[in-house]
């Protein structure tokens, strides 16, 4: 109120007459621009190599520049036809088609064209490449209509037609809907049949599963956590490092010596048959299932609830249980009432990153998981890697993005993003 | 001051001396007991032969596809020639990835002047690939199972049969090859095959047959799984590449054998891939030539036992370099072995592997 009144009349300067103000806000500027420029390797190199990449990856998930690319033409003939008029397309639409094919056999893009709509609807692959070897030898004088049904007669099948126009536009939902388990119809977008339905159930129990790996992460790792705070330095350190041992192995190995030991032959079958709990007909199946994938992925994830844990306990002093026992708690309420509540920071922060870790692993899902115990990003890797679909990768990995930030912002609104602490 | 321009003029001179000494050359192969395998019949000999050259080995093969086209969009292509499947050699074709070959211009002819179109024959399936080895995928069995009363498999059916040969089964997490032996198991001709699995009814028919042993099978991702869990009792027979299956049997000595019947035969091979510069597209030139004449062809056999991929090849097939056995009899392109095969349709498998993937991994979720 004081500054306001009298600023209008007498503004503060300094000495060589800059206003106060100004002259602040320049040097704070400084400042910032200088801390700009200090992080500025940094921030290049997370966006270079980390937020492009994704962004791009992103986008693929909705691009469909190939179909107009490769036939330009055929993309303007076909956009008169009225693919619910239950008629083939006319003459001009098989003539731009000849003109496109062409083209794209020339620069070899037809083919590429073919395995992408073949995600669509089976047999288009082979459709372009056959079509691709006959349309140099097609007659300019003829119609060409005839031409390409006598080369194959999938040209004659409306539903080819139905497909190439549904995916002329350059940016698509398909994949999308593909990633949802449906698809478009004739009566607009609806469920694919159920024997073709995987993805909705894979996401289920990816979320499932890595929940169930969270929690059994956190009582496993709660008194290991415990203990190595409370311990005296050296023994505590000794613990440590029984902790981090198994962070330094080799995941494989790590998984390998799961199957060892759990496999129905393995050691712990063994050793339960020698003892006569089970007998030898009666093995137990604790691998190539959701149990192996639960057991060897909290495994490899406990570290990572462990140390968190440890850091936030580490910080806890000793005299609240000391003071809240003196003032006559017993040795559980002056534990779940005293320090129980200081550690749920730890505990936050832990379950966070153990369950974001969990939901996004497939190597180790796809070595123990068997059938039932994969998750959805298996299916992004073999999307990427193998049927090169990388428009459907993209659209599950999206998906898959945006459940982990929906969770994290209920995780926020629930617990509170602020009660995370690293230590 | 003085020791850093040592130390830069010591590895400038370092660098021209390496550079001047040899050229590098990337090839990708599949790693173990395989890539050792070329190791010794090509790479060797040949590095030999050309002091200029160094062949630098890169076990990507299994995910070459992804990784070709990502350094295709990228503009820099890092890998000077790729071993691939036939179906993935396809795939590459069709993308634009691969660079076709003229075989009888590239390729050395046989050793009594057949071209070499002609010397590999049918098994060119695309104008990129040129064939190296004809493997199979075929079903080993343990031979000490007490359940199985002494008896043992004879054909590919004993896979499905739950009351004669009790047991674990392994059969690989994609459909390619398990729809075609249900199917065959189901009374299927083995013509109508590709047909009757064309059809919804014949898929729905290979599924229910595969159905009946689903939770008696372990399903597996990476061929060295069957050999394994065959070795470990977790399985009573499974299905895997020959090659592997020689291992554990011959190398290992485990009591397991082969079931020599409806193997799947499938070619394994190189692609040069498209848009190297002239100069590294020259050296890989002439040692593919140098890679897949007769004699080369023969001398892989000697380390594994995949046959190779030349009609006249096959006389020259020795013994074992280590083991000393005949290797004859253990190719999967030997008449014992090859009585009943079943061939492989690439074309078809490149129009309906999308798909029937969708819906098999549907199938194994449930």
């Amino acid at each position: 109120m004081f500054m306001s009144e009298t600023a209008p009349e007498q503004l503060l300067t300094t000495h060589d007459g800059r206003s106060l103000k100004v002259s602040l806000a320049r040097a704070l500027r400084r400042e910032k621009l200088r801390a700009l420029f200090l992080i500025a390797p940094l921030l290049i190199f997370v966006l270079l190599t980390f937020v492009a990449p994704i962004a791009d990856m992103l986008f693929r998930s909705v691009e469909n520049g190939i179909v107009e690319d490769t036939l330009p033409q055929t993309v303007n003939a076909l956009a008169s036809w009225d693919s619910g008029s239950g008629e083939l397309p006319g003459e001009p639409v098989y003539a731009a088609l000849h003109s496109d094919l062409l083209v794209a056999v020339k620069e070899k893009t037809h083919t590429r064209l073919g395995s992408r709509l073949n995600y669509e609807q089976t047999g288009i692959s082979s459709l372009f490449r056959k079509t691709g070897r006959r349309v140099k030898r097609m007659d300019d004088a003829a119609p060409f209509k005839e031409q390409f049904i006598a080369a194959d007669d999938k040209w004659a099948d409306l539903s080819t037609w139905q497909t190439l126009k549904q995916f002329s536009p350059r940016y698509t939902d398909g994949y999308f809907l593909a990633a949802v388990d449906a698809e478009r119809g004739p009566d607009g977008i609806e469920m694919k049949p159920a024997d073709e339905q995987v993805y909705i159930y894979l996401f289920g129990r990816t979320l499932l599963l890595s929940v169930a790996i969270t929690i059994s992460c956190l009582i496993l790792g709660y008194p290991i956590a415990y203990l190595l705070a409370a311990l005296p330095l050296r023994t505590s350190n000794l613990l440590m490092i029984l902790v981090l041992l198994p962070f330094w192995t080799s995941l494989l190995v790590r998984t390998s010596a799961w199957k060892v030991l759990l496999q129905q032959q393995g050691v712990i079958n063994d050793f339960l048959v020698w003892i006569g709990l089970i007998s030898n007909a009666n093995r137990l199946v604790m691998i190539n299932n959701q149990t192996g994938t639960i057991i060897a992925m909290t495994h490899i994830l406990l570290p990572f609830m462990i140390l968190p844990l440890y850091s936030v306990m580490k910080t806890i002093s000793p005299s609240y249980v000391r003071a809240a026992k003196s003032l006559g708690a017993n040795d559980w309420t002056a534990f779940w009432r005293v320090y129980f509540p200081q550690s749920v920071p730890g505990i936050g922060a832990g379950a966070v990153l153990v369950f974001i870790l969990a939901i996004g692993y497939y190597i180790t899902p796809e070595l123990v998981g068997g059938t039932s115990g994969i998750f959805i990003s298996n299916r992004i890797a073999y999307h990427i890697s193998s049927s090169l679909n990388w428009g459907l990768a993209a659209a599950l990995g999206t998906m898959l993005l945006a459940a982990v930030m929906i969770l994290f912002v209920v995780y926020d609104k629930i617990v509170g993003i602020d009660n995370v602490k690293l230590g | 001051m003085k020791l850093k321009s040592v130390i830069l003029a010591g590895s400038a001179v370092a660098l021209t001396a390496t550079s001047a000494l040899a050229t590098d050359m990337t090839i990708v192969s599949w790693g173990g007991a395989y890539s050792a395998s070329q190791n010794n019949a090509y790479h060797k000999p040949y590095m030999e032969a050309n002091p200029d050259i160094n062949i630098i080995n890169d076990e990507s093969s299994n995910e070459a596809v992804a990784k070709l086209r990502a350094m295709n969009e990228a503009g820099n292509i890092t890998w000077d020639l790729v071993d691939v499947v036939a179906s993935d050699a396809i795939r590459l074709c069709d993308e634009g990835l691969a660079m076709p070959i003229d075989a009888d211009e590239v390729l050395a002819p046989a050793p009594n002047g057949t071209p070499a179109s002609e010397d590999f024959g049918d098994l060119i399936v695309s104008e990129c690939f040129i064939p190296q080895i004809v493997y199979s995928t075929t079903f080993g069995y343990r031979t000490d199972v007490a359940e199985w009363n002494g008896k043992t498999p004879e054909d590919i059916c004993a896979v499905f049969d739950l009351e004669t040969f009790p047991g674990k089964r392994a059969l690989e997490k994609r459909p390619i090859n398990n729809m075609e032996w249900a199917l065959l198991c189901d009374g299927v001709a083995k013509e109508d095959v590709y047909n009757v699995l064309e059809t919804e009814e014949g898929q729905a028919q290979a599924f229910a047959k595969l159905d009946t042993i689903k939770d008696q099978t372990i399903f597996w991702s990476a061929g060295a799984e069957t050999p394994q869990l065959l070795a470990d009792k977790e399985v009573v027979m499974g299905s895997t590449y020959n090659g592997r299956l020689f291992s554990l049997i011959a190398e290992e000595g485990q009591p397991v054998a082969m079931l020599w019947d409806a193997q799947v035969f499938d070619i394994d091979g190189w692609i040069v891939p498209e848009g190297l510069p002239e100069d590294r597209k020259a050296m890989v030139l002439d040692y593919l030539k140098f890679a897949t004449d007769t004699q080369r062809l023969a001398d892989q056999a000697k380390y594994i036992s995949y046959g190779p991929a030349r009609k006249s090849s096959a006389p020259l097939v020795g013994k074992h370099a280590e083991l000393g056995i005949e290797m004859a009899p253990h190719m999967p392109t030997d008449p014992e072995n090859a009585k009943n095969t079943f061939l492989y349709n690439y074309e078809w498998w490149a129009d309906y592997r999308d798909d029937l993937d969708a819906k098999y991994q549907a199938w194994l979720s449930q």
